[in-house]
């Protein structure tokens, strides 16, 4: 099912490429360009090929690790991206590595003292987190971290990381800002998932014989409720592909979601097309990752 | 034991909107009158240089200041509000009518065509959104019409599994089938015995893409691939006076504030909802 899906997206973003107006090889070379110069460029790019073969030699090139060159500054595609994943995983996983720990705790302490002001409180501010644009809690961060308070640089280089001083300057801002929706998400879901356990006759049983909130949450649903636990962890995850396009505008952060915006702005297709199918891989490889926690963690669906 | 699982659920049950629900569905009502009515009290001309001062202070006829060309920042934030409705509006009514007919169609037939539509669908669901929304807008450049085509196209899947979920519980009912063996059509089944029964929950699922919908179109305005210049809807606004932020200026934080309280308004209407409207069943 996954590679259906993989090979539809790249279906998909191949035939974007078709539906462009105008040739590729003419918008290369320019006005000026002679018609030899153009035929050649043609032949040398695979276009005077029929679209069904250009696509699946476009997909051997993608798997073999050549994505073709930048039609912008003409450096591989592999090159630049080689230069930029690194950053957005460290971002990804400096932000994963944060907001997972806190969103867990925050969702469990809710579910044991649902219906209190502190659970109240804690899904309307996750709601409200949730249903605000990431730029806008991007540009609240720097109002008040950067511009009122003084703590941390409005502008993220990762150039380099010279001290952990440096280095904490440097994430703290787009790591607040993506772990804020993170965690929103992430609680939500969790607390979801062990009040919905909570729901079970076992627990009813454990009720009446007596067992106090916190150990009826703790030791009867949470072991139960890991399955949809790590689901919602891993689907929280799969939100960070995307979320990271807008932190990594508006922190001036060079990872691969901004050379995303950048090629998108100037039509750079060879550049979208690579790096759409490594977020879409990731994100699949993700679900399939919360799929299998939930069969893991099931014993009657494992041994099935 | 099933006494006492019903009771706090049948507390839940009220038909009259809470307060929080009353503040939310006012936030909203205020900003689609905005939206009807936004460009006529509009004080000052969109495009007007006014103001000799970039980023101005709030002052006596400029009541939110001005931005970075020195424009008025309240008729700009008032004539945006139809940008921003409007497209989110339309885009979601689409995804609605294309996946809500759908899901219907695949819940009442309940047979190969369920099997075809919830595969692609499924398929289709699993694409984040912003990547497609990226790659369309690649391809085809920024427009309104483009806008409205790829995010109506992207919340298809979504209103499609909902509708065909909600369809597929009252499908199994008795009246439903007693209309089946009267010999009715797919239409009939679908405009007289599906949709007057899962009417409250698609709305609120409405609502609910309708928010994702705006957040979604305001992100591609402030990445600078959503409503073009002159136009400019709320994202827009943003991205047009970043500069502002260092001195925290009101041409920043204004259009954010606009953003924030609507789509916080409309969660706050479906959170209060009676249980019979909630599209996630009863919680």
């Amino acid at each position: 099912m996954a590679m259906l899906t993989l090979g539809f997206v790249s279906m998909a973003v191949f035939a974007g490429t078709e539906i462009l107006p105008g040739d590729v090889a003419e918008a290369v070379l320019g006005q000026n360009a002679t018609p030899e110069a153009v035929a050649g460029l043609r032949h040398a790019l695979h276009l005077d090929y029929p679209a069904h073969i250009r696509y699946f030699l476009w997909l051997i090139g993608i798997f073999s690790g050549d994505a073709g060159r930048s039609l912008a500054n003409n450096l591989p595609v592999t090159e630049l991206i080689a230069s930029r994943l690194p950053n957005s995983l460290m971002l990804a996983s400096v932000t994963a590595v944060v907001s997972v720990p806190i969103a867990l705790t925050l969702g469990i302490s809710s579910a044991i003292w649902r219906g209190s002001f502190f659970d109240r409180a804690a899904s309307f501010l996750t709601m409200s987190v949730v249903a605000m644009p990431e730029f806008l809690i991007a540009t609240l961060a720097v109002i008040i971290f950067a511009v009122n308070l003084r703590w941390f640089p409005a502008l993220s280089y990762a150039a380099g990381m010279v001290s952990i001083n440096q280095f904490f300057n440097q994430f703290a801002l787009p790591v607040f800002t993506l772990s804020c929706v993170l965690i929103a998400l992430m609680m939500r879901m969790t607390r979801a998932a062990v009040i919905d356990t909570l729901r079970s006759p076992y627990i009813e049983m454990a009720v009446l014989k007596g067992a106090r909130p916190i150990r009826l949450v703790l030791t009867h649903a949470l072991p139960n409720a890991i399955g949809p636990i790590a689901n919602a962890v891993a689907l929280s995850l799969s939100y960070l592909l995307g979320g990271t396009v807008v932190v990594e505008i508006v922190f001036g952060y060079p990872g691969l979601a901004r050379l995303l915006v950048d090629a998108v702005s100037n039509r750079d297709m060879p550049v979208v097309q690579a790096c759409v199918m490594i977020v879409c891989s990731a994100y699949l490889f993700l679900v399939i990752l919360a799929d299998i926690a939930g069969v893991l963690s099931n014993p009657r669906l494992r041994y099935r | 034991m099933i006494a006492a699982q019903k009771a706090p659920a049948s507390a839940r049950r009220r038909l009259r909107l809470p307060l929080a629900g009353i503040i939310g569905a006012g936030i909203v009502a205020f900003w689609v009158l905005m939206a009807i009515i936004g460009p006529y009290i509009a004080p000052h001309d969109v495009g007007a240089l006014i103001d000799n001062d970039l980023f101005g202070r709030m002052r006596w006829g400029l009541p939110l200041g001005s931005d970075y060309l020195g424009r008025d920042v309240l008729s700009r934030i008032l004539v945006g509000t139809r940008y921003s409705i409007g497209v989110a509006a339309a885009a979601t009514f689409l995804a609605i009518l294309m996946g809500g007919t759908l899901g219907m169609l695949a819940a009442v037939s309940r047979s190969a065509v369920d099997m075809v539509l919830s595969r692609f669908f499924d398929m289709l669901i699993s694409i984040p959104s912003k990547m497609s929304a990226l790659v369309v807008i690649a391809a085809l450049g920024s427009s309104i019409p483009v806008l409205i085509a790829t995010v109506a196209v992207i919340y298809t899947p979504g209103a499609f599994r909902i509708w065909r979920a909600l369809s597929v519980n009252v499908n199994a009912l008795d009246f439903v089938e007693v209309a089946r063996a009267r010999g009715e059509g797919t239409a009939y089944l679908i405009r007289e015995e599906i949709l007057p029964n899962i009417l409250g929950p698609v709305l609120t699922d409405f609502g609910l893409r309708f928010v994702f919908a705006i957040l979604l179109l305001s992100s591609l305005s402030f990445l600078g691939l959503g409503i073009q210049p002159p136009n400019a809807d709320w994202g827009s606004l943003v991205r047009e006076n970043i500069n502002g932020l260092a001195d925290g200026a009101l041409a920043v934080v204004m259009p954010s504030f606009a953003i924030a309280t609507l789509t916080i308004g409309i969660n706050l209407v479906i959170d209060n909802l009676p249980g019979r409207w909630s599209s996630t069943g009863e919680r």
